[in-house]
């Protein structure tokens, strides 16, 4: 199983390339949807790249009031 | 469908749906591609009397409470008939709302029984305040069989056999508690009553009829009184079928028009502009030849549908835009927010007609909705049979306040006489939205007169309800306003929220304090947010009792400051 900061990571390597943003711009404790400029519903299709890359199934509730990588990467490890 | 002028209530018309239509689905339940639940009504019945029986056996009273905390799914339907069957009053609360704001709400309406799902339910017994809960009975929704229910039952072992009684009630009873807005200011509880629901209805599917065999998409939470009328009632009384997504993803979306042959699916903006993307990227990636002859095709049908839409036609003419959406679309509804016209004129060029309306929880629903005779995209349509308006203190461009008089008005605010004789005035609803009819009596909207602001998603925000999650933040005082009501403007869209803050004399608004602002703002789920910040120098004009004088704030900040150079990102 990654560790807690493999898993960071990746997330943000994922959003990096799927929002076509500077990987170095992007840190653990950004808001994602102010970062990648992005609407709750590419939020939800960024946790469907994400379900599909760690192979998990994450019901859309999981997201509610997460709006940082860091508890995103939190809620995805706890269903490793 | 039923003739709803026979009942005098909700539980009355949807009973007598059950016996109506026992073979026909009235839902289906898919979970991404698997599907979960499929009912007949003859099915729903079965599954929900056990269940008013259970709560009549748990002393369920009529005119008792039973709040509601789930996303759309079967049992929510499920458990707000077996309330209303008991002669209760559903109250139907957010789900995206947090715990505390759930238990503050549970509190102002006084529920004694509530239905919620595992996940919601968790969060709620880890809040500080659950310890002061005043509900009896609890019933949760899936939860794992090991898990710790703090008190509250497994919703699907709480049945019990035998008939439970039918509570008939009048048209003036309250059927539902609907929360327009929230707990960080005043919670305004508007008093729904059966006949409020029943003449709704009866209006809403004279224009847009339902029927057995009809696919009503449910994605709006059902909780929205837009949904719950057109993903709900209406379809019931009239024999069709409601099928919930348990997902919003947008590709299950596109895959749920296909699967099942959507009719109808009412959308917020924010859904309506992303599918609206998704097509133009599709268009664009077709060759150059393609996209000629796809561009030429769209012209030729906005000439034949100039007047009037002709979907079966426009089917024939686009077959593979109307393949992508299941091939029996009727018609997207939308409503709720702000929407460029540009958005609903892109799909009725398409050949599917968007029915854009207007209202507002305190007047049922819908108040306007498009007609279609012919489609206007920038306006919200005309008064609904039974809807009477009128455009209050009119200036020299006939722009005013909208205020409505109608049976689908709601009775009061719960336990605010004060706040309902200020919008319920000589029987008219004051809305707080400015507009003014065009030519052909359709009306047009152009901003709001009160101090609030309608995300794309539909939500409605108040600026009290944010207030205190800056509470604490080193100014001598703050306050929030609809960034539109400080600066008026005669156009909706845009809307945005700001932060007011008066630091002390001898003290800046400096980088740690900003800091600290902007972190309580990031704290907040994103709908919530303010987008920027206006520093001001003047004590907050206050009442007596302290309370900010609003009105006259803004009036100050305004003469004194412009809206682009005073308001900076916070």
């Amino acid at each position: 199983m990654p560790t807690q900061q493999q898993t960071i990571d990746e997330i943000l390597d994922l959003a990096a390339a799927q929002f076509k943003v500077p990987r170095e711009s992007l840190s653990p404790d950004d808001d994602f949807f102010k970062k990648l400029g992005i609407d709750s519903l590419q939020a939800l299709s960024m946790l469907t790249r994400l379900e599909q890359h760690f192979n998990v199934e994450l019901p859309d509730y999981e997201l509610q009031g997460v709006s940082d990588f860091r508890t995103l990467a939190e809620r995805i490890q706890s269903r490793l | 469908m039923l003739d709803l002028d026979q009942y005098t209530c909700l539980g009355e018309a949807l009973r007598d749906a059950l016996d109506r239509w026992p073979n026909e689905t009235c839902l289906i339940e898919s979970d991404r591609d698997r599907e979960r639940t499929r009912l007949t009504y003859s099915d729903f019945k079965l599954t929900a009397l056990p269940l008013a029986r259970a709560l009549q056996d748990a002393e369920f009273r009529p005119g008792d409470r039973a709040a509601i905390i789930m996303t759309n799914q079967s049992k929510w339907l499920v458990s707000a008939y077996a309330v209303f069957h008991a002669g209760g009053v559903l109250v139907p609360l957010d789900f995206m709302r947090s715990a505390e704001e759930h238990l503050q709400l549970l509190a102002h309406s006084k529920a004694k029984f509530l239905v919620v799902e595992y996940h919601l339910w968790r969060a709620i017994t880890q809040s500080p305040e659950f310890k002061n809960h005043k509900l009896k009975i609890v019933l949760v929704t899936e939860a794992p069989p090991t898990s710790d229910l703090r008190g509250g039952f497994r919703w699907e072992e709480f049945r019990r056999k035998g008939d439970p009684v039918f509570i008939p009630r009048g048209r003036e009873d309250a059927a539902c508690i609907v929360y327009s807005s929230g707990t960080g200011g005043r919670a305004k509880g508007c008093v729904l009553t059966h006949g409020n629901y029943l003449e709704q209805c009866k209006a809403l599917t004279a224009w847009y009829p339902f029927w057995p065999g009809v696919r009503y998409l449910s994605i709006l939470p059902t909780n929205h009184a837009i949904d719950f009328m057109v993903g709900f009632i209406g379809p019931f009384v009239c024999g069709a079928c409601v099928v919930h997504l348990r997902t919003l993803r947008p590709e299950f979306v596109r895959d749920a028009f296909v699967r099942y042959r959507i009719t109808y699916v009412t959308l917020v903006p924010m859904i309506l502009k992303n599918l609206e993307r998704g097509l133009r990227a599709k268009f664009d990636a077709l060759p150059a030849w393609k996209r000629f002859l796809l561009n030429r095709t769209i012209t030729f049908n906005k000439a034949l549908t100039r007047k009037q839409p002709n979907v079966k036609l426009s089917r024939k003419l686009l077959p593979e835009v109307h393949k992508a959406f299941g091939g029996d679309l009727q018609a997207l509804i939308t409503g709720g927010a702000f929407i460029e016209p540009t958005t609903p004129q892109f799909f009725y060029d398409l050949g599917i007609p968007v029915a854009n309306g207007y209202g507002l929880t305190e007047a049922g629903t819908v108040l306007t909705v498009n007609d279609l005779k012919p489609f206007r995209a920038d306006t919200v349509g005309k008064p609904l049979p039974g809807v009477e308006l009128r455009i209050l203190n009119p200036d020299e461009d006939g722009i005013g306040e909208v205020a409505a008089k109608s049976a689908t008005v709601m009775s009061h605010y719960l336990d605010d006489p004060e706040l309902t004789a200020e919008t319920i005035v000589d029987g008219w609803l004051l809305t707080g939205d400015l507009g003014r009819f065009n030519g052909s009596g359709h009306l047009q909207l152009f901003g709001r007169k009160k101090n609030m602001i309608v995300t794309e998603g539909g939500k409605n925000i108040y600026p009290e309800d944010i207030e205190s999650a800056f509470e604490g933040v080193e100014v001598k005082e703050h306050c929030i306003f609809a960034a539109n009501y400080i600066w008026p403007q005669k156009e909706l869209g845009a809307e945005a929220l700001v932060l007011v803050v008066h630091p002390d004399l001898n003290q800046e608004f400096g980088d740690s304090t900003r800091e600290d602002a902007a972190s309580r703002n990031r704290s907040l789920p994103d709908y919530k947010r303010v987008s920027g910040y206006v520093l001001w120098d003047k004590d907050f004009p206050r009442t007596a009792s302290m309370k900010i004088k609003r009105a006259e704030l803004a009036d100050e900040i305004r003469k004194f400051l412009d809206r682009s150079p005073a308001v900076k990102e916070l």
